[in-house]
């Protein structure tokens, strides 16, 4: 009973810590954007990332940016999902799984390469494990630059897909 | 004139709980979303990922049989069938003789069967693990949601779920007796084993291992997926609006008159809409419990039901 009295008076005292959405409306939306309106189920798929990408994807959808409140939501199965959020530089490894997961997503969908390292390898290039960037595996739709790209970023390019 | 408005409330409970489940959905996620300090997604997301999903393509893993194609309709029929006959809005509906507890909960067990064997049939590692969960949890909420109910139709004389909110009806003071607290508190956990929710299982989790319901459902994509998603908000609403009505059935309609109709959706909203209020609020207290532990909070809740038809024996 003390842990929950404990839980209520913090929840009372913390309120909202969302930040205030960003004016909307980012320009240039991905073509075919009418199809996915509103609602968007993400599936990350780690390539090979150092793990810096999967930081600023949790802060993504943690309280702070909160990027639910937008339509977009992590979901477990690529079969849910309308989109892949890819980091890393593609590692032998994980061509083939990045492949597979991409085909196991049903039409229609959407690739976002996260970082630079998902973009052109990053560090990365022409190390020996690295097949390629992301785009030579799967076609990317959507590219957030940065290493690792802030959570705003991530946020504003899946509003970017769902269009909210 | 009753047989008329007795149908119209039929059609009319079919249709609040199709449209209006996915709003609870969202109501719960929007509450759970305040109180965790985020701003959360709008109460219709639910709505605008189903229309999303109606439109996206349809994918049916290799190997899979009928039985993985035809569970979503199965899931989708047999509730909408609970949620014409069960007592939600009226009493006169033409089809209360059908809502006999022992044709209810078969019913909404024949759902949970569907989407076990479809877990299993997937083959896949998760798919069945999740099956033989959802089996061990059902083995032990059917006996309590049977039982705790028969607890009410002992002085009633009648197991028609109809006649049990008639005579609740009649009889007020029969909800604060001791049968029929016990059954209650017995029902309660029961529901919130079998919809999935905490501390049972966890609705949101992205943890293939501690996934009971969504590890069953992991292989369905586009239209199939937003059945089996309907379906588990519509049995979501069900089965609170039978512990709601049950308990405390004033306003619902039980004769003609259309406005009785109206007021009885009103007040069947405010009812489930307090339930899933207190669901929510409820879940963001409490952890996931151990899944061996579960049987034994089942096994409490058996226990509780049992409890109850023995009181309504004896205390009769």
């Amino acid at each position: 009973m003390g842990v929950a009295r404990g839980l209520l008076r913090r929840i009372r005292a913390t309120g909202r810590i969302a930040e205030p959405a960003p004016a909307a409306a980012p320009e240039g939306l991905p073509e075919g954007v009418g199809d996915l309106a509103g609602s968007v189920q993400v599936r990350h798929v780690d390539a090979g990332s150092c793990n810096g990408c999967e930081i600023e994807i949790g802060q993504a959808f943690g309280p702070v940016y909160d990027a639910e409140r937008y339509g977009a939501r992590l979901v477990a199965s690529p079969r849910h999902a309308d989109a892949l959020l890819v980091t890393g530089p593609v590692t032998r490894n994980m061509a083939e799984p990045l492949r597979r997961t991409y085909e196991a997503v049903p039409g229609p969908k959407r690739v976002v390469a996260v970082g630079d390292c998902a973009r052109n390898c990053g560090v990365f290039a022409g190390a020996y494990g690295v097949v390629g960037a992301v785009g030579d595996v799967v076609p990317v739709d959507v590219e957030v630059p940065g290493c690792p790209p802030p959570p705003d970023a991530i946020v504003a390019a899946l509003r970017g897909l769902t269009g909210r | 004139m009753t047989g008329v408005t007795g149908a119209l409330g039929a059609v009319l409970q079919v249709a609040v709980i199709a449209v209006g489940s996915p709003y609870l959905v969202g109501a719960m996620r929007q509450v759970r979303a305040r109180l965790e300090g985020r701003a959360g997604p709008d109460v219709a997301q639910p709505w605008r990922d189903l229309r999303k999903l109606l439109r996206k393509e349809s994918l049916t893993p290799h190997g899979t049989s009928e039985v993985f194609r035809l569970t979503p309709a199965v899931l989708v029929a047999s509730t909408v069938l609970v949620a014409a006959v069960a007592p939600f809005l009226t009493t006169a509906s033409p089809l209360d003789p059908v809502a006999d507890l022992f044709a209810v909960v078969a019913l909404l067990t024949l759902g949970t069967v569907a989407l076990a064997l479809a877990g299993i049939d997937t083959g896949t590692a998760f798919g069945g693990m999740g099956a033989s969960r959802e089996m061990t949890i059902t083995a032990l909420v059917e006996p309590t949601l049977l039982v705790a109910i028969f607890a009410l139709s002992v002085p009633v004389g009648s197991t028609n779920l109809g006649a049990i909110v008639n005579s609740t009806l009649h009889d007020p003071a029969r909800v604060v007796s001791p049968v029929s607290l016990l059954a209650a508190v017995a029902l309660a956990v029961a529901i919130i084993a079998e919809t999935g929710r905490l501390p049972v299982d966890n609705p949101s989790t992205h943890l293939e291992l501690t996934m009971v319901h969504e590890a069953m459902v992991l292989e369905y994509a586009g239209p199939d997926l937003a059945l089996v998603e309907w379906a588990s908000a519509m049995r979501l609403t069900v089965f609170l609006g039978l512990l709601a009505n049950l308990f405390a059935p004033w306003g619902i309609a039980t004769g003609s008159g259309l406005a009785g109709l109206v007021l009885a959706v009103i007040v069947f909203a405010v009812k489930v809409g307090l339930l899933g209020l207190l669901l929510a609020v409820g879940e963001v207290f409490l952890a996931k419990l151990r899944l061996f532990r579960v049987p034994e909070l089942l096994a409490g809740s058996f226990l509780l039901a049992l409890l109850a038809v023995a009181a309504s024996f004896f205390l009769a």
